[in-house]
This record gives structure tokens, C-alpha cells and sequence, in this order.
């Protein structure tokens, strides 16, 4: 037991960091994913494509290569072109994550912007709505009642994939407890890491179906 | 008819134009789908206070002609006079022939909030109450502040016989309340023209009755209305004028005595006959 009170301290160190990182690329992925749902569905193929290209490129190769490339990209890419710019370790997590979630997200509120019936927007043309305005007071309330629970599938990915970050030694929850697992020479700081991830999500299911009931107040 | 009657009844038309200008005219509307010519030459006129039934049987471009004049599709060729305001820039002479110029945005928003459209399937917004689905358009475009859109909202619900259902969700209401719903809203921004589009179509037949009620009061109050029916009788009950369309033209109009009773025309005897047959 003395274990576990000199344990939990460091652990719950690691799972703040856990927790910015999940927090940070909520709060840049969401709406990043907005906008490139918006761009993918362009008029313009100039503009669709570039945007088609990058979401295959985010889906289709590892979160951890892309975390190693943003890190070392950006170092190598200052050595290369004399301009200092470079990222430093928890930055380049959050950027790699962003891009990386903005991408799935797009393509999640994409089929909830799709799903909306052309009717909706006849009928906003026909009231004198701006664009704007059909987009914001009409279509968007309904994509999100649309996209809430795909979304909330996407989410609860995130919480665990922030163990990625300590692939460039940045010291989320998953890295610290592998530290103490060489240094109790025993397996249980995992599964008490494992404890946190798991309340983590707990309490984000239940949340989410919280969620969903609140929105269930029309079909 | 003989020609000389022909030349007096355009006179008589042109000076009854002078006197009482039409609300609506349409001018050799023309509108395709890539090589299919959906509407081959349109025109009709409609006074205000007016109420005009078009019928005719399914593809024949009833529904096609309904949204271009509400602006959801555009047309190739022709003209839409509204209150005065016209959707094309003319040339020279009444009507352009070849591929329209449409009248700037504004112009068109213009014309667009001086029509209401009732849709088939009611299009209401699922996400807001009854009451906002009303205000929602008054309050941000037409800049009319809460209350004053409130109450004239709970107005026009009373008219349509949804007193206490301001609260309710779309879903929460039954297909011919939803079409009444979508009724009040269209009146909300008070339109001069208010178009239906097969406003029954979508519902069951108990409750068709109660829309087409609320319709029949609208004319006895003088609202100018065109109406995409296959209500046969209905068509004939509430018009001042009939128009009957098929392959993309107008094969016959005049008052409803005219069109029902007295026209010779083959196409339409034989599309009635269809009707009364069912």
C-alpha cells in the first residue's frame, strides 16, 4: 500500500499532461475538422483534392510516424533552410494530434453535413437566411446531434492514444508508468495506469450519454 | 373563334392591365434539363387577391415551374414579373428570348421574401419549437424585434387552428399540423404570393382535409396563392383561374367553369377523365 501512495502522486503528474494533451487537440481538432469537412466538400477540385490527399495521408499512415515526423521534421527542416523554427517536444505532440484528429473528425462531420435533406436548405433559401445564417441556426445544430456519437468513439481513441506522445519522451501518464515499472521491477504500475485510462473514459461515456439524451429532444 | 374576336379580347386584356397591373406575370419561361425540355413556353398572369390551381399530370413540369418562380431552380429563357420587380434584366423589348441575365442578388432576395413557399414535405425545421420555426425568420432577416414576431406568430397559429402547440417540436406533430405549421411560417414574413407545391401529397387522406381548409380561408381572405394540386375538386373549389399543364406547356386555362367544364381540349378530357375515374 505504501507503494501505491508513492506511486499514485507520479502517475497523477503523467495524467495531467494526459489531460492537456487530450484537451488541447479536442480544442484545436474539432474545429480545424470543421473547416476541412467544409473545404472537402469545395465546389473546387483545387481545393478538394489538396484537402482529399492530406485526410489519406492522416488516416492512412501511423499516428506515431507522424508525431516522429512533425518533431524531427521541423528540427531538420530549420537545419536545412537556416530559419529558426523548430517545435519542442510537447508543441509538436499537440500538432501531430491536431492534424492527425482534425482529419477523422472531417470526415465525421462531413457525413452529418451531407445527411442534412436538401430540404432544410430550400426552405432557409426560401425564408431569406444567409448562407450564414442556414449554416449556423440550421444546419450546424442538427450535424451535431448527427455526429455525437461517432464523435464520442473518436474521443475516447483519443484518451489512449495520448500514451503515443512518449515515442519523443514526452512524459504522459503511459511513459512515467513504464519508468516505474523498471524501477519497481513489476508490472503493477501499468495496470495502475491502465486504472486511469479506464475512469478516464468511464466518465466520458457517461458524459456522452448524457449528451445524447439532451439531444434527443426531437427526432 | 374568328380573328377579329381574337384582336378585341387583347384589347380588352391590355386595357384591363393598364387598370389593375398583375402581381404575377410570366413571360415565355423556358427551362431544360440538360437535353430534356422541362418547360417549353411558359406564360400566364395572376391579379392580386387571386388564387390560381395548376394541375396536370406527374412530369409535366408543374412542380419544375413552381421553383423557378421561387428561385430553387433557375430558367434559360423568358421572365417572372413579381409585384413589379422583375427576376431577369431586360433587353430590348418585354421579354428576353435568349439566355437570361438574372437581376442582381439583392433584387432577387427582394422578390424571394415577397414569396412564401409551402412545400411538399413540409421542410419545417426539426431542431427548433413551432414558435421559433416562425420567428426564427422575421427576427433575423426582416429585423422585427421578439415580441412584436412573437405575437404575431401565436396570431397566425390561431388561424391555423394550433393554438397551444407553440411549444412543440415538429415531430411531436401530426403530418397535417406540420403542413399548417409550414403555412404560418411562410405568412410570417407576409408575403404577396404564397405558392404551394402538392401541399396534400405527402399526407394521409384524413388529414388533407384540414390543410386544404385552412387554404380555402386564406382565398376567402384574399390571399394571392398559386397552387400545384392533383385535388382535383379542390382545384377547382378555391381557383379564380386553372391552368393545365403537360409535356412542359400550358395546354389550357381559364376560370375553373372553363378548364373543368367547357374546354373541347383532347389532353385535358383526357387527363380529367384519369381523375374521375380513380
Amino acid at each position: 500500500m505504501s507503494d501505491l501512495s508513492n506511486l499514485l502522486p507520479i502517475l497523477w503528474g503523467g495524467f495531467c499532461t494526459t489531460l492537456a494533451i487530450f484537451g488541447l487537440t479536442l480544442l484545436f481538432s474539432i474545429p480545424l475538422g470543421l473547416l476541412i469537412a467544409v473545404l472537402k466538400m469545395s465546389r473546387y477540385r483545387v481545393v478538394r483534392y489538396p484537402v482529399s490527399f492530406y485526410i489519406s495521408v492522416m488516416r492512412g499512415t501511423p499516428l506515431l510516424l507522424q508525431i516522429v515526423a512533425i518533431y524531427f521534421g521541423s528540427y531538420y527542416l530549420s537545419e536545412y533552410t537556416g530559419v529558426e523554427f523548430s517545435f519542442d517536444r510537447f508543441p509538436a505532440v499537440i500538432v501531430a494530434f491536431s492534424i492527425n484528429y482534425a482529419a477523422y473528425f472531417a470526415e465525421i462531420f462531413r457525413g452529418g453535413i451531407q445527411s442534412i435533406p436538401r430540404g432544410q436548405y430550400e426552405a432557409a433559401y426560401m425564408l431569406g437566411l444567409t448562407r450564414a445564417q442556414t449554416f449556423y441556426r440550421i444546419i450546424l445544430p442538427q450535424v451535431v446531434k448527427r455526429v455525437v456519437p461517432a464523435s464520442a468513439n473518436e474521443v475516447i481513441t483519443l484518451v489512449k492514444d495520448t500514451s503515443l506522445a512518449q515515442v519523443i519522451a514526452v512524459t504522459e501518464l503511459f511513459a512515467l508508468a513504464k519508468k516505474q515499472q523498471a524501477a519497481y521491477a513489476s508490472i503493477y504500475p501499468l495496470f495502475v495506469a491502465g486504472i486511469f485510462y479506464y475512469i478516464a473514459n468511464l466518465l466520458l461515456s457517461i458524459l456522452f450519454a448524457y449528451v445524447e439524451r439532451k439531444l434527443n429532444y426531437y427526432k | 373563334m374568328n380573328s377579329v374576336n381574337d384582336s378585341s379580347v387583347e384589347i380588352n386584356d391590355v386595357s384591363q392591365n393598364a387598370s389593375s397591373s398583375p402581381i404575377l406575370v410570366v413571360k415565355h419561361l423556358k427551362k431544360s434539363f440538360g437535353d430534356l425540355h422541362v418547360l417549353k413556353d411558359i406564360s400566364f398572369e395572376l391579379n392580386a387577391g387571386e388564387v390560381l390551381s395548376i394541375i396536370g399530370p406527374s412530369g409535366s413540369g408543374k412542380s419544375t415551374l413552381l421553383r423557378c418562380l421561387t428561385q430553387l431552380e433557375t430558367f434559360e429563357a423568358g421572365n417572372v414579373r413579381v409585384d413589379g420587380k422583375d427576376m431577369v434584366l431586360l433587353g430590348v423589348g418585354e421579354c428576353s428570348s435568349g439566355p437570361v441575365k438574372y437581376a442582381p442578388a439583392n433584387i432577387l432576395r427582394e422578390i424571394r421574401l415577397s414569396t412564401g413557399l409551402v412545400f411538399q414535405n413540409f421542410n419545417l425545421f426539426p431542431h427548433l419549437t413551432v414558435l421559433q420555426n416562425l420567428t426564427l425568420a422575421p427576427i433575423r432577416v426582416l429585423g422585427e424585434n421578439r415580441d412584436e414576431a412573437r405575437e404575431h406568430a401565436r396570431s397566425l397559429l390561431k388561424q391555423m387552428g394550433l393554438e397551444g402547440k407553440e411549444k412543440s417540436y415538429p415531430c411531436e406533430l401530426s403530418g397535417g399540423q406540420q403542413q399548417r405549421v409550414s403555412i404560418a411560417r411562410a405568412l410570417a414574413l407576409k408575403p404577396k404570393i404564397l405558392f404551394f407545391d402538392e401541399p396534400t401529397s405527402a399526407l394521409d387522406p384524413e388529414l388533407t382535409g384540414e390543410v386544404l381548409k385552412i387554404i380555402k380561408n386564406l382565398a376567402e381572405e384574399r390571399m394571392t396563392m398559386v397552387i400545384v394540386t392533383h385535388e382535383m375538386a379542390f382545384a377547382r373549389d378555391v381557383a379564380n383561374k386553372v391552368l393545365f399543364m403537360d409535356q412542359g406547356i400550358v395546354v389550357e386555362q381559364g376560370t375553373p367553369d372553363f378548364v373543368f367544364n367547357q374546354s373541347q381540349n383532347k389532353r385535358l378530357a383526357v387527363f380529367l377523365d384519369r381523375f374521375s375515374k380513380i
